[in-house]
């Protein structure tokens, strides 16, 4: 019962709850890291997906661009880039949350377009919609849960390995699992990784609650 | 180049030996888990209603970040390879399960039902006809699990010299030879897309009934709806006589796809 | 369609063939890689299982710990010793744990470093009541050898811009940087953040309280690189430190012996070492010192030598190898 009691003398040590180094702060910090990175990757994988999806070219290209992105180490990217910037700050900690994220985002983007049903898709063109319409208002509305799926899953991801931003002087909850094992202070990395894995259960309940708002009910009820 | 494959001392590896310590650390962890994986797939397939719980609790654990989870091991199982192992073992638990449960929740009822009255159990079903059928969902489950694993065991650097190539990036900086780290980057993203290279052709291995190749591209690209019979598969590896999953599989090219993406969204 | 599909090149027997002669070349090495590890022989990493009479030397996570652990595994060798090195592990914190649990013999430590660890309220004013202070708190499983005349000590460092400012020069003190005191980012270790001899100690000894604390590393390249972009005004930097020369960097003096002796010395184990062993690693203090670190350093940093070439190139030169 080590964990609990480590756990007790974590979250009971009112200095653990305000200033630079209180929970609040680093929550806020952690989520600015995931947030930012999380967008960035949204904003290139997104449209580069549900493009390639609705046209349906690019597979390989795309195919092999996620398998590289999801080769590279996170924690060696955020050295070399440490390095190669030769600055401290969030920029080269959001080269590898961004390579991290980009991949699952882009590859469940297009996969949830091209498998969209054909049927609705050659109705719509039928009627005489433009391609853009068929893809805003016929496939994207049907593949949105699959895309928020990618969207959740990366933000998971992000959410536990920006832990490492620590690692070069930056802050959020990965703080108190470096400072931790370096002060070897085990109830501060007890506490770091409850608070980290906490807001990742956070996160995965949030796209729940997004996903119940925005999917079609037609196209909930149908998965 | 010495100065890219100059390995320092203290790493008591030569650059090979880094290589071959790290795909141990990386991969005996994805075979632990897909050996754990199967028996709980298994259950889940039994009992639908074990599957639920079972993935709310890998997914607790997966959110977990994998540094936390070492620092948390050094006291149990001490700054060892075993420390590095363990963490990535659960991982790719986490990314096997619903893949392989999804994957054979995606069999055809039909084919099940044809087992069935062929007088199969329910374990032999599950082993000879619904594992078989999944592998395509299965292997994209391994692939992310290993590529990932790959990644996460240089994160092992940071609890004492256990992260294979990522002790190369420790080393980097505090002797400030920043080729070692682009040494580390490189060597693990080349691996990582090595044994990706190498799971895809395993799959073309387990799965001779699937169609592969330049015909199966052709046919990929007239979609779902377009889909060419069995008997003029002009790949011709369906006449092997495992009509009971070949026909099957061929018609329904989108259930393992969709398989791999739930499985893809379910990290 | 099928990503899987997506990923074939040519015909399928050719595919298969291909597949079966890669899978079986890469195979071999991760197998034979897996059976030699768990033979266990050639795995220093591995969990100790240091036959009787191996020395296994430990080190802390910054060169020159590797590099004087380079020096004593070396001599001990020297002497016909099996020696098993255990490099680069950690902090201070994670280090003496595995000296008191058997898994290190020896480690190089520094006199008053390892005092404040022991007993933060300690504060003497030679290096034998040092070594007295030690041997009163030390786990009674450990002992220290003979201190080195080579010091290494923390500094209170600033960059040459906030040396300008505040007009240090090198005869300024702590104290004279501590007037300043909410004006500047001081950056150092995770561990130099609660450690008597760190930032407690300079607020309870020079009154030195910083506006805020960055945390970097162990006095390496995060917390050079983050006093040469002023991201931090002033940090805990070694005094061995060949940047500080480089970047014309000023460090402060420390009149109250904050940072107290810093004279390397070996750590060991009682049990774990014989008579020869120790007269080895005295005969390597007798004649370590602190013009000899500051050049092997710079042989490390500057030149890219290996650490372990670099220390036993120094022992035959020293005439112990």
């Amino acid at each position: 019962m080590n964990l609990l009691h480590f756990l007790n003398s974590f979250f009971s040590d009112g200095a653990n709850w305000h200033g630079e180094n209180g929970i609040p702060h680093r929550l806020v910090e952690h989520v600015e890291y995931s947030a930012i990175a999380l967008a960035i990757a949204a904003a290139i994988g997104l449209p580069l997906g549900l493009f390639t999806g609705h046209t349906g070219r690019g597979g390989y290209a795309l195919s092999a661009f996620a398998t590289g992105a999801r080769a590279l180490p996170s924690f060696g990217l955020l050295v070399l880039m440490t390095v190669w910037l030769g600055q401290l700050g969030t920029t080269p900690a959001m080269v590898p949350l961004v390579a991290l994220a980009v991949a699952p985002i882009l590859v469940t983007a297009h996969e949830a377009i091209r498998n969209v049903d054909p049927a609705p898709v050659d109705a719509a063109r039928g009627m005489g919609m433009t391609s853009l319409s068929v893809l805003f208002q016929v496939e994207l509305p049907v593949a949105l849960p699959l895309i928020l799926g990618g969207l959740r899953s990366a933000a998971i991801q992000v959410v536990s390995t920006a832990t490492i931003a620590a690692y070069i002087s930056l802050g959020g909850f990965g703080r108190y699992i470096i400072d931790g094992l370096a002060q070897q202070t085990y109830a501060q990395v007890v506490g770091g990784a409850v608070l980290v894995a906490g807001l990742a259960l956070v996160t995965m309940g949030l796209f729940w609650a997004v996903g119940r708002l925005v999917v079609s009910p037609g196209v909930r009820r149908r998965r | 180049m010495n100065q890219y494959f100059d390995i320092p001392s203290d790493l008591q590896h030569s650059y090979l030996g880094l290589i071959g310590l790290h795909l141990q650390e990386a991969l005996l962890p994805v075979l632990f888990g897909l050996l754990i994986a199967l028996p709980i797939a298994l259950v889940c397939a039994r009992f639908n209603w074990f599957y639920a719980p079972v993935l709310w609790v890998t997914t607790v654990l997966y959110a977990i970040p994998s540094l936390a989870f070492f620092v948390v091991l050094i006291d149990y199982t001490g700054a060892t390879e075993t420390t590095v192992m363990i963490p990535l073992t659960v991982y790719s638990l986490v990314l096997l399960v619903p893949a392989i449960v999804e994957g054979t929740r995606a069999v055809s009822p039909d084919t099940v039902a044809a087992a069935t009255a062929m007088g199969f159990g329910s374990f032999r079903r599950f082993v000879q006809v619904e594992l078989p059928i999944a592998v395509p969902a299965i292997m994209a489950g391994l692939r992310l699990a290993a590529v990932s694993s790959i990644s996460l065991v240089s994160v092992g650097a940071i609890i004492g010299n256990q992260g294979a190539l990522g002790n190369l990036l420790h080393d980097g900086m505090i002797y400030h030879r920043d080729p070692l780290i682009v040494t580390s980057v490189v060597t693990t993203a080349v691996l990582a897309i090595a044994v990706d290279g190498l799971l895809v052709l395993a799959q073309v291995l387990l799965t001779p009934w699937q169609p592969h190749g330049r015909a199966a591209a052709r046919r990929a690209r007239t979609g779902p709806g377009d889909d060419i019979g069995p008997g003029t598969d002009p790949a011709g590896d369906n006449v092997t006589g495992k009509d009971l999953t070949g026909t099957d599989v061929t018609g329904k090219d989108a259930a393992p796809q969709d398989a791999a993406a739930l499985g893809e969204a379910a990290r | 369609m099928n990503p899987h599909v997506k990923n074939t090149l040519s015909s399928p027997r050719n595919i298969r063939l291909a597949a079966l002669a890669i899978a079986a070349v890469t195979a071999a090495p991760l197998l034979a890689s897996c059976s030699s590890s768990s033979s266990g022989s050639k795995d220093p990493l591995a969990a100790p299982k240091a036959k009787a009479g191996t020395v296994v030397v430990g080190s802390n996570n910054f060169p020159e710990s590797i590099l004087i652990g380079d020096i004593y595994g070396e001599a001990l060798k020297a002497k016909g010793i099996n020696v098993s090195y255990k490099p680069n592990i950690g902090t201070r914190e994670t280090t003496y744990k595995m000296l008191q649990n058997g898994s290190v013999t020896v480690l190089p430590e520094y006199n008053g470093a390892l005092l404040a660890y022991l007993d933060p309220k300690a504060t003497p004013t030679t290096v034998d009541a040092t070594a007295t202070a030690i041997t009163a708190k030390l786990d009674s499983k450990l002992t220290i050898l003979n201190p080195a005349p080579a010091e290494d000590k923390d500094s209170v460092t600033v960059n040459a811009a906030t040396a300008a400012k505040y007009h240090l020069t090198a005869d300024s003190t702590i104290a004279d940087l501590a007037k300043h005191g909410n004006e500047i980012t001081f950056g150092g270790s995770p561990e130099f953040k609660n450690r008597q001899q760190g930032l407690l100690g300079l607020k309870s000894v020079y009154g030195l309280t910083p506006k805020s604390y960055k945390t970097l590393d162990v006095g390496g390249p995060l917390t050079e690189a983050a006093l040469k972009n002023d991201n931090v005004q002033a940090a805990d930097i070694f005094s061995t430190d060949v940047t500080i020369a480089q970047e014309k960097w000023v460090s402060l003096k420390d009149p109250k012996n904050l940072f107290g002796f810093e004279n390397v010395l070996p750590l060991v184990s009682k049990t774990g070492l014989q008579q020869n062993g120790v007269d080895a690693l005295n005969a390597v203090s007798a004649k370590l010192t602190t013009e000899a670190l500051l050049d092997m350093n710079a042989q490390v940093q500057n030149d890219k030598k290996d650490p372990l070439a670099v220390a036993q190139a120094w022992l035959k030169s020293a005439g112990l190898a």
